[in-house]
């Protein structure tokens, strides 16, 4: 049942995972037409009481819940009733979506020519889809898929068309609204509209979270949204947001509903579209506003081979069985529940423990390609200045070495293992060539063409060594993306072995201080359970010790004669972390004053400088994203102060003492 | 579903006072105080030389000459001729039976025919107290049978237990005092000689209210107050009379009926259960829209307690004075002493009574219609709500009919509502109606009652369902008896809870139960079903039956009692409270402080600690 644990640490090697179905090779012997035609029956919740869109609509504006609101608004804006009416069934209006199955069946056809062009497969686990139809049939759903691309909604709803299942609503950005066409089409395909800021309009936040609320109460249709909030640039899993999460466990905690699934989905991508993309943004160029022109230059990418994507529907989780004895439910006793109340700390902290768990969930269920384990060994290669790149017999020995030990950390790892690995390797590297430079049998990260394939009209000479610098970046990232795919396989035992390699001694207890440092200084980076330190120390103790790389006892952790390769490896994952945050707060230290909008650029600049002066070795610590978690760390650590309101609103205090302490600490080797 | 009988609307009903108590001409009763119940039975009194349990099952509910069994030809049938039911087959009952449960004849599992006084301790008797005792007359007994008798109520281990012929600890001592005086004599020789007393009135408790403490080590007395059953005096000024508390329902509505009166108050214990039972445990009466609650029923009340006796000085009708005195008496569940005598109001006998029904097509619209007609507060003297499964159990309890006319009647009833209505058999449910008063305003109180139905789809579905519901009541407790005989077990509970809570904890708890009786193991689907049984302004009281066949189950009794703990803690979470009538015993004692919070328990606490420092009383319900 839904019951079981969302994951546990014991034993990740015995993790059952159920088996692929490739849903392109249909698409490649059958009429697309046909299929964008056939008959759509889904099995639908057993409560639903079948309603139309424009019914629900009436059921938003109708309910208890924003009555009360929009009495209160017309009270402190002295305006009538109906004019705040008003207002709520204009939110509602800009938001709704209008589901209808033949805009449905336009994308299938559509997106069944493109998936055939772009990827040579789309796999889906089967029995988790007939885990979802029951799911779907006795509760309200929640699907919670990962985000890593805007294909991620289409594919999710093209997947569920094709298995018959009902298809979602979908919680999406208003920024699509830009695309004036595509944003109509996306609402007719499911999608609703959400300001990404609503801070404190308490109508607008109502509306949204009646609407959400009555859709799933009354199984209307699956709810579908990313609990990362945005994609994912880093392919890193995102801290979770909280804010839609609270909202759809509601009726669950107010007893208005008997229970609702919760059901992770863990998409991955051999390649994503957005590559490049991504990594500029994280350098520093401004994302494109979405807008449909935008969308349709993007047709130059039809031309290349994508891979495969494997999608994966996890276990569906039952809110009820998080909540047994986490949650008094009672507390909600005592206040008319169409009255608006600030969830309580045990609801707050329940509903934060319970994203984080699912967000693993998310991450465990990952396919990973033996192309992430590639990325590994050129990033440590090139990070130790190895100019001559990696013979590819080494390349291959140390991606086997690599796939034994992700696959005993319990790796969801698509290694086909019929194939010689050699095969595999340069398989894997031939698909992302654009990253990698063969030469002679020597394998390394394509850094120096870059400049000219992406930045054409340019000449070489017109470089500056900053900009070269940049360019290399984006490779450098690009290939980072693949890797970090796989960090949070290596995370725990990465803490513990960097925890190991600073400690003055072999004691137990100071490993594990230094391991609770790592962990806390790396929580706003990693997905790292808050309060959970010491499952996660024993997670990885019990990790390194089943493959023999550490002996504990009592008192003491003994690293063995094979283990050092291990931790060898485990800290040169952490390193560049590390040293991102260490420069960091160097950088900190060295300022006076500085606004948070000056910081991304301020830090920027400063480690360009330390890049080019070879005081630094990561490239990578050029990625925004490190830099944006390595101050949120140091903000709620606080080392740093971020001052509210008044005339040095967003203007960062900074406490010089903490940010050298914390970058001894850091730099300890 | 075998249809509905009776014209829509007729305006039938009877005129009480027209007919003595007797059988009309198709053998139902035209004068009961209640449509199952034939009140011929007299008290049941020592002074009979009747004990009570020789016409009472000692393992099972009420009177032994009334149950359901299975004849040689296989069909349901209700022995006795106490009910209306009585002598009757019920031949969808089987059906019903095997389909809801899984059940099938051939799996018995019969009770222990008879009680095995070897396996009940000894008892442990206070000599001192015992000499005393026999000195002031008050009869008294350690015969075996008569403590067993006294050592129970009627929650399923209790009656499990009895039926494998397990006997846990029981009283010592049974005694019978006859009068006020005899309990004063009684509870200072208890305290003189440090005894436990645990009173006993009907012996109906749900609660664990009578187990005896398995760790009391003093000898245990059981306090019988059932020879306390007198009516005292009837004012017919002020309209109140002064009863014994021992008194048992049925025989105070009959005595008080012969004088052209009653209270009103009719628990669905009320054929076994007592006054003073009431008073401890805080009774609710079907009838209490037009009557009240027993706390508004109560004028006056004498207790005896370890202290002394409690009582108000005058019987004005409402008094500010502080506290309210009666509070800490009225669900004080024997803790503090022995109710000994009531002054109740009572009313003249209603002129008129009519039962109805409506059927409407699904339990939304049900709850919706009850909370209307609470909202407009012209509640009949009963309305109950039975979800669409209780509907179908209902049915399986419809005897034989005896014409084709009426079954050809049946059948276009429903054709009428599942066809031309376009009802969904798996989805409607019935609300049963009982008014009370002079002709006139029954009839306009139904069109007014009917035409709020109306708006929510209700339509008008008889008298006869109507009563067959209340009869329901009545013999469901003898139909668990049934169910253990082929290994089903069951119970119910109840809960009072908010209006717009009231949809929620029904699917609720109903579904809780579902799913933890498959985590538990449990091999066939359980009977989950509930029914809204009384309304109010602010909510409405409503009760949950639950049944399942344990076959393949190791501990049934575990499983039972684990899947009704989760369905309590469901109740709690979804703002129902601990108990709306039944009361809290030692079954409900665990969830007491969160109840009340820990100064009320204080409260509580520091009332026992003064009125008896020494625990007498010492049958630790409640706290």
């Amino acid at each position: 049942m839904a019951s079981e644990a969302v994951y546990s640490h014991r034993d990740p090697m015995l993790k059952k995972r159920d088996d692929f179905e490739d849903i392109l090779e249909e698409r490649r012997n059958s009429s697309d037409l046909r299929y964008a035609l056939k008959c759509y029956t889904p099995v639908l919740y057993k409560g639903l009481t079948p309603c139309k869109v424009s019914e629900l609509k009436q059921m938003v504006l109708q309910s208890d819940q924003l009555g009360y609101v929009i009495t209160q608004v017309s009270k402190e804006k002295g305006m009538t009733t109906d004019e705040v009416t008003g207002e709520a069934a204009a939110i509602l209006e800009e938001m709704a979506q209008r589901l209808q199955l033949s805009t449905v069946r336009f994308f299938a056809f559509t997106l069944s020519k493109v998936f055939k062009t772009l990827f040579r497969s789309i796999c889906v686990n089967e029995e988790g889809l007939q885990r979802l139809q029951q799911a779907i049939h006795n509760h309200p759903v929640v699907l919670l898929p990962s985000h890593r691309s805007y294909m991620d909604f289409l594919l999710m709803s093209y997947i569920l068309y094709t298995y018959d299942l009902a298809l979602p609503v979908i919680a999406a950005g208003m920024d699509f609204m830009g695309m004036k066409v595509v944003g109509e089409m996306l609402r007719m395909s499911g999608a609703f509209f959400i300001r990404r800021s609503f801070g404190g309009d308490k109508l607008y936040w109502a509306v949204f979270s009646e609407y959400v609320k009555i859709m799933l109460k009354n199984g209307y249709a699956p709810v579908e949204f990313f609990l990362e909030g945005t994609r994912s640039r880093t392919a890193k899993s995102l801290t979770p947001k909280l804010g839609l999460l609270n909202i759809v466990m509601d009726p669950f905690l107010k007893g208005e509903v008997f229970d609702i699934s919760l059901v992770p989905v863990s998409i991955s991508y051999e390649r994503t579209l957005e590559e490049a993309l991504y990594a500029r943004e994280l350098l520093g160029v401004p994302k494109p506003k979405e807008s449909t022109s935008g969308l349709f230059k993007a047709r130059k990418i039809l031309s290349e081979d994508y891979g495969s994507i494997h999608v994966y529907f996890g276990q569906p989780v039952s809110v009820r069985s998080l909540a047994e004895s986490r949650v008094n439910r009672s507390q909600f006793n005592l206040i008319p529940r169409h009255i608006p109340t600030r969830p309580s700390e045990e609801i707050l902290s329940f509903v934060n423990d319970s994203a984080y768990r699912l967000v693993r969930a998310q991450e465990e269920n990952m396919v990973l390609k033996p192309w992430v384990l590639l990325a590994f060994v050129l990033l440590q290669k090139q990070a130790a200045e190895d100019k001559q790149g990696t013979a590819l017999d080494e390349l291959t020995e140390q991606a086997v070495w690599l796939r034994d030990l992700s696959r005993h950390y319990g790796a969801f790892l698509h290694w086909p293992d019929h194939i010689p690995p050699s095969e595999v390797v340069s398989s894997s590297l031939s698909l992302h060539r654009g990253l990698v430079r063969i030469s002679e049998g020597r394998v390394q990260l394509a850094l120096e063409q870059v400049g000219g394939q992406q930045v054409p009209g340019e000449t070489r000479s017109a470089i500056t060594p900053e900009e070269e610098l940049l360019n290399q970046a984006v490779v450098i990232l690009s290939c980072v993306s693949y890797r970090n795919q796989a960090l949070n396989i290596f995370i725990r035992p990465a803490l513990l072995a960097s925890a190991i390699h600073t400690a003055a001694s072999n004691r137990k207890q100071e490993i594990y201080n230094g391991f609770s440092f790592l962990r806390n200084m790396f929580s706003n980076e990693f997905i790292l359970c808050p309060g959970a330190t010491v499952q996660d120390f024993e997670e990885a103790c019990y990790l390194l010790v089943k493959t023999g790389a550490l002996q504990i006892n009592q008192q003491e952790v003994l690293i063995t004669e094979r283990g050092h390769r291990t931790l060898a490896f485990l800290t040169s994952v952490l390193d560049p972390f590390l040293q991102g945050y260490q420069v960091v707060c160097r950088f900190l230290c060295e300022e006076d004053c500085l606004t948070e909008k000056q910081f991304i650029p301020a830090v920027r600049k400063f480690i360009i400088k330390h890049l080019l002066t070879g005081r630094l070795r990561y490239i990578e610590v050029l990625s925004s994203d490190l830099q944006k978690n390595a101050l949120a760390a140091l903000i709620r650590l606080g080392a740093v102060q971020k001052i509210k309101g008044g005339e040095e609103q967003g203007t960062l205090k900074l406490n010089k003492v903490m940010l050298n302490s914390l970058e001894d600490t850091l730099g300890k080797k | 579903m075998s249809g509905f009988s009776d014209n829509i609307m007729r305006l039938s009903g009877r005129m009480l006072s027209q007919y003595p108590a007797q059988r009309d001409w198709d053998g139902k009763l035209t004068r009961a105080p209640h449509p199952g119940i034939i009140p011929t039975c007299s008290i049941v009194t020592l002074s009979d030389n009747l004990p009570k349990q020789e016409i009472m099952k000692w393992n099972g509910w009420g009177y032994s000459d009334s149950k359901f069994l299975y004849n040689k030809k296989g069909q349901a049938e209700f022995t006795g001729k106490r009910y209306r039911l009585s002598g009757m087959i019920i031949p969808g009952l089987r059906e019903w039976m095997e389909s809801t449960f899984g059940a099938n004849l051939q799996h018995k599992t019969p009770a222990a025919p008879i009680l095995n006084s070897s396996a009940v301790q000894p008892p442990t008797l206070n000599e001192a107290f015992l000499k005393e005792l026999k000195s002031t007359g008050i009869p008294f007994s350690h015969d075996a049978e008569d403590r067993v008798f006294r050592s129970h109520g009627h929650c399923l281990h209790e009656i499990f237990a009895l039926r494998e012929g397990k006997i846990g600890r029981v009283p010592d001592l049974v005694v019978w005092p006859n009068c006020h005086n005899d309990v004063v004599k009684i509870v200072e020789l208890a305290c003189k000689h440090n005894v436990c007393l645990m009173p006993y009135g009907g012996g109906t408790s749900v609660s664990s209210a009578l187990e005896c403490p398995p760790e009391e080590t003093r000898s245990i007395v059981s306090l019988d107050t059932s020879q306390m059953n007198r009516i005292l005096w009837i004012d017919e000024k002020n309209l109140t009379a002064h009863v014994e508390a021992g008194i048992v329902g049925q025989d105070l509505e009959r005595l008080l009926n012969e004088s052209g009166y009653c209270t009103g108050h009719e628990p669905d214990s009320m054929e076994f259960s007592s006054l003073g039972g009431w008073v401890a445990t805080r009774a609710s009466g079907m009838k209490k829209n037009i009557y009240g609650n027993i706390e508004d029923l109560v004028v006056h009340i004498k207790m005896v307690t370890p202290q002394g006796v409690i009582e108000k000085s005058c019987q004005g009708p409402r008094m500010s004075t502080g506290p309210d005195v009666h509070h800490f008496i009225m669900g004080s569940e024997g803790t503090l002493g022995v109710v000994t005598e009531v002054t109740m109001k009572i009313r003249p006998m209603p002129e008129y009574q009519k039962y109805g029904s409506v059927v409407f097509p699904n339990f939304e619209m049900g709850v919706a219609c009850l909370r209307e007609v609470a909202r407009q507060r012209c509640a009949p003297a009963s309305i109950r709500l039975m979800d669409n499964e209780q509907f179908k159990f209902g049915h399986a309890l419809k005897p034989q009919v005896s014409s084709i006319f009426t079954s050809f009647l049946d059948g276009l009833k429903k054709f009428y509502i599942t066809k031309f209505k376009g009802f969904d058999p798996n989805r409607l449910c019935v609300a049963t109606l009982l008014f009370e008063g002079d002709r006139e305003k029954v009839l306009q109180h139904e069109k007014q009652v009917y035409d709020i139905a109306a708006k929510f789809g209700g339509l008008a579905a008889g008298e006869d369902n109507g009563q067959r519901g209340y009869m329901l009541t009545f013999v469901i407790a003898y139909l668990r008896d049934l169910g253990m005989d082929y290994y089903v077990i069951g119970e119910s509970f109840e809960t009072s809870v908010p209006w717009d809570r009231v949809l929620d904890i029904c699917r609720n708890v109903k579904a809780r139960i579902v799913r933890e009786c498959k985590d538990k193991g449990v091999q066939f689907p359980p009977l989950s079903t509930c029914r809204v049984t009384q309304t109010y302004d602010a909510g409405a009281c409503v009760y949950f039956y639950f049944a399942f066949n344990y076959r393949g189950l190791s501990d049934p009794v575990h499983v039972y009692e684990q899947v009704e703990h989760a369905a309590r803690e469901e109740i709690l979470a979804n703002g129902g409270s601990l108990s709306h009538h039944h009361g809290v015993g030692k079954l409900r004692k665990e969830w007491m402080r969160e109840t009340i919070s820990s100064v009320g328990m204080g409260m509580l606490k520091s009332v026992k600690d003064y009125v008896d420092p020494n625990n007498i009383f010492g049958n630790r319900n409640l706290l």
